[in-house]
């Protein structure tokens, strides 16, 4: 170890310190506060509230839990959001796919219009209020299927599944499959689609967050409490402070401070608990996040 | 069941009126080519008809900014009224706060937003070991996924100023006596800094993809010339990156103005509703909850127009200065 710093400028030296303490401070700053309110959500609320817990849960208390499990409203949330993330993801990837690969076969002629046709919707938008006209003339409004029809395209995903598709499929099996007799959609369904599961992967992952975290199709464009996702119901506890049934809600709810560390503690049990199905499965979906960054970085 | 050419050489010499000429014949009329490339045309139609109803109906929809709303007519509007509309928003008392705001809280994000990844990238690459610098970047990456909602319900438990954790800790560091949520001179920063927490991470992926292809040689060559490592992030890879800053760049200013109405419309409360009242979130009040369709359509369109605008100007120096270009 010595040996190794000797070898080094002062300056190098420097740079290793300067390094090792600002990835550490990166480090703590990112995940310390996700894991505070992990370890608040269990511990003791006047011992959270007054500065008692900081690296350890301290005096164990389930209040937060009981709460929000007797509470049906999560629950209808949570139905919901996954009704609409299944039948969306889904939807999507049965839009995507296919128009990707067509989009990606060089011999499609009109594909560079088609492109042009697609990306401009990044760029510009009708915005809000002819939006919210149309979806009102198609009987969208409050109606479950606006969570999944007007979402259907991502144009950015259907870039990276076309730019896989263009440099992942070897032209020699398509020129192969059309020898034994294979047209598009057989060659799609049974070769390019089996060939395909990283970006499918990838881009089905992409989608399903993004459903999962929809908080503006509920705010906008849908009035009836019981067709709301999770978010929404997210945002009347956490953020409007609504009362719980068992009336330790809002701060003005029972009034004083005491009421306020139980409903601080319920807001640590419900960020939990809806953000706990990500940070459960982010270890093994991460990478696949990243690939879907990569890919889309080879061709804007 | 239609099949396929094989291979252009192949299709030329079976139908003779293809192109005599080498490479892909172009298909001479359209019903030839629809008759050839019918299952592609089926494969992009349900992409082609999503986009074309959900995205180009509502852009046919904008002329309602001109024509008065009438509720009979619809999407398209009713009596043709010209620049009424936007004559009364510029007229507006409100016009220069929420131009202010939307470009204060937008600008700021734009810039601390697009440095700090390239910071972060040029750091994580610095780090020695692939587990290591994995564990950073896997750190890093997770607040992305948090959702909106979420982030803004942590900011409220954590800012509270009874209880909060980083109001104690900012107290501890002798900044006492600021409701971060309430006052209005706190709401960018926090709006900023929350944003450069939750996103720096997963923005920095595509520099360190960048950095990761810089030819090993020339960090060889630095060494050999005596470069430290600090010159070489210098000399050698903030270099590297600048093809893809300009790019990233470009496509950031399209959206400059799009300040984002989710995370804002949440951290809006009454005493911070002067400094946070941005163009989108006054579109909704406006045409949503008021139902001024025409008046927040006109709104609507200013917004994009500026983005537009900016995308294109941007875009056309980057080509000037830097030879690089979305389009």
């Amino acid at each position: 170890m010595l040996k190794r710093l000797r070898h080094r400028s002062p300056g190098d030296i420097a740079f290793a310190v300067f390094l090792a303490l600002s990835c550490g401070l990166i480090l703590f700053v990112t995940l310390y506060p996700v894991y505070f309110v992990m370890i608040a959500s269990v511990s003791d609320p006047t011992l959270v509230a007054t500065g008692r817990v900081s690296f350890w849960p301290r005096g164990w208390s389930w209040f937060g839990y009981e709460q929000i499990f007797a509470d049906s409203r999560i629950w209808t949330g949570y139905r919901n959001t996954l009704l609409y993330t299944v039948a969306g993801t889904a939807l999507n990837l049965l839009v995507t796919l296919p128009a990707a690969y067509a989009l990606s076969r060089r011999e499609f002629a009109p594909r560079k219009v088609l492109m042009l046709f697609f990306a401009f919707t990044m760029f510009f938008s009708g915005g809000l209020i002819p939006t919210y006209l149309l979806y009102r003339d198609l009987n969208l409004l409050d109606n479950w299927a606006v969570f999944v029809l007007p979402s259907a395209v991502n144009v950015f995903n259907l870039i990276i599944a076309r730019a896989f598709f263009e440099n992942s499929l070897p032209e020699e099996i398509f020129e192969a499959a059309t020898i034994d007799g294979a047209n598009y959609f057989q060659f799609f369904a049974k070769i390019a689609i089996p060939l395909s599961m990283a970006i499918i992967s990838v881009i089905g992952l992409y989608y399903l967050v993004q459903h999962w975290n929809d908080f503006f199709t509920g705010l906008v464009f849908v009035r009836t409490y019981d067709r709301q996702p999770l978010q929404i119901v997210l945002r009347d506890i956490l953020i409007s402070n609504q009362a719980f049934a068992g009336g330790a809600g809002g701060a003005g709810g029972t009034g004083g401070s005491y009421a306020q560390q139980y409903a601080d503690q319920i807001k640590y049990g419900v960020i939990v608990v809806s953000t706990l199905p990500i940070i459960v499965l982010y270890p093994f979906l991460q990478r696949y996040f990243e690939k879907g960054v990569m890919i889309g970085s080879v061709k804007g | 069941m239609t099949l396929i050419e094989p291979t252009p050489v192949k299709a030329a010499g079976r139908r003779s009126r293809a192109a005599t000429g080498a490479g892909v014949p172009p298909p001479r009329g359209l019903r030839r080519h629809f008759r050839r490339y019918w299952q592609l045309w089926v494969m992009a139609a349900p992409a082609i008809a999503f986009v074309a109803v959900f995205s180009y109906i509502p852009m046919y929809g904008i002329q309602l900014a001109f024509r008065e709303f009438d509720f009979t007519a619809g999407l398209t509007g009713g009596e043709w009224v010209g620049l009424k509309y936007f004559r009364q928003f510029f007229e507006s008392p409100q016009f220069w706060t929420l131009m202010r705001n939307t470009v204060v809280i937008s600008v700021t994000t734009l810039v601390v937003g697009f440095i700090a990844p390239i910071a972060l990238a040029l750091l994580v690459n610095q780090v020695i070991g692939r587990s290591r610098k994995k564990f950073l970047q896997t750190a890093t990456y997770l607040p992305h996924f948090i959702s909106i909602v979420v982030i803004v319900g942590m900011l409220q438990v954590f800012l509270s100023p009874t209880s909060g954790l980083i109001t104690r800790f900012l107290e501890g560091l002798g900044l006492t006596g600021v409701n971060f949520l309430g006052d209005p001179s706190a709401f960018v920063p926090v709006y900023v800094i929350s944003e450069v927490w939750q996103h720096c991470g997963w923005n920095s992926i595509i520099y360190l993809a960048a950095l990761a292809s810089v030819d090993t040689q020339l960090y060889e060559a630095a060494k050999i010339d005596g470069a430290g490592r600090l010159s070489i992030v210098r000399h050698i890879d903030l270099p590297a990156l600048i093809p893809t800053m300009i790019v990233l760049l470009i496509l950031n200013m399209g959206g400059v103005l799009n300040a984002g109405f989710e995370k804002i419309f949440l951290m809006q409360n009454p005493l911070n509703l002067s400094v946070s009242e941005v163009i989108s979130t006054y579109v909704y009040k406006i045409g949503i909850l008021s139902n001024q369709f025409s008046y927040a359509t006109a709104i609507g369109l200013f917004n994009t127009a500026i983005n537009f605008v900016f995308l294109v100007v941007t875009n056309q120096i980057a080509k000037r200065v830097a030879n690089t270009s979305l389009w």
